[in-house]
């Protein structure tokens, strides 16, 4: 058996999709940020394969990969910061009572 | 032709690439969400040692396990009562959810699989050494990254100005 770029790409799909479920049903903000977390991880792997399969001894995915990371990570806090400032505001993280910009 | 090994250790991480990922989204309490996150990210850490990226599991394990699970951990902890559930779904938006990840995942697949055929290149090339890896993050000439990394740099710093301003008790 060998391990084609196929192998890698599977899982990798299963991950986003996963991910694609988990933002579209979860209610609670920090669930929905950690499915953001689950998709963005799976384009990640998606690029060091097509990197590794598909043009070796170059850097170009690894490197998108490395910056995705770092923003990633920047991201994440902001928006945790964010998380917990609705929290003080309204008292719950559920995105159904976030609402209060309406009126 | 793959080695035994190499094929018993590409199957256990998929493996935990895929019960981590659908447990960290089906689960109902928040906190084993974001550890079975943790260990998918672990997973797919091994998947880049695997594919003999080493700076990048590093990083992956350095930044994303180490950093960010420990922001969802304490804002977690910070924002419900350890042990209480999410609140049960209602089935139609649970269906809805499902139908949606379950059609993409469908075509999506389908469309690889059936160029399998296609994508027959096996992995090659060897892991880029650190040097390699900190010219090309530091220089300026074709395929270097100076500019994005600079831009990075003060993205990173506006970030931490933004979550001190957002976060900060008025």
């Amino acid at each position: 058996m060998e391990l084609t770029m196929i192998y890698y790409l599977i899982p990798s799909l299963i991950m986003f999709c996963c991910g694609v479920y988990g933002f579209i049903t979860r209610r609670n903000m920090i669930a929905i940020l950690i499915s953001l977390e689950l998709m963005l991880n799976a384009v990640d792997i998606n690029f060091v394969v097509f990197n590794r399969f598909l043009f070796p001894g170059e850097m170009e995915g690894m490197f998108f990969t490395l910056f995705a990371i770092g923003l990633a990570a920047a991201e994440t806090a902001l928006a945790i910061a964010i998380i917990i400032n609705v929290f003080r505001v309204s008292n719950s993280i559920d995105v159904r009572d976030v609402n209060k910009m309406k009126h | 032709m793959e080695s035994v090994g190499s094929i018993i250790v590409y199957t256990i991480i998929t493996l935990a690439i895929v019960v981590c990922s659908v447990l960290a989204v089906t689960t109902r309490k928040i906190l084993r969400a974001a550890t079975y996150l943790l260990f998918a990210l672990f997973a797919t850490a091994a998947l880049y040692f695997k594919l003999d990226y080493e700076f990048l599991g590093a990083v992956q394990i350095a930044v994303y396990a180490g950093g960010i699970v420990v922001l969802f951990v304490f804002s977690i902890l910070l924002t419900s009562q350890p042990g209480d559930n999410s609140a049960k779904l209602a089935s139609k938006k649970r269906a809805l959810g499902f139908i949606g990840a379950l059609s993409m995942l469908l075509v999506a697949g389908y469309s690889l699989v059936s160029r399998a055929s296609f994508l027959t290149a096996t992995a090659s090339g060897d892991n880029p050494v650190m040097k390699e890896i900190g010219t090309a993050l530091m220089g300026t000439g074709h395929g270097e990254y100076l500019l994005p990394f600079e831009a990075i740099s003060v993205l990173l710093l506006a970030c931490i100005i933004g979550g001190v301003v957002i976060a900060r008790k008025r």
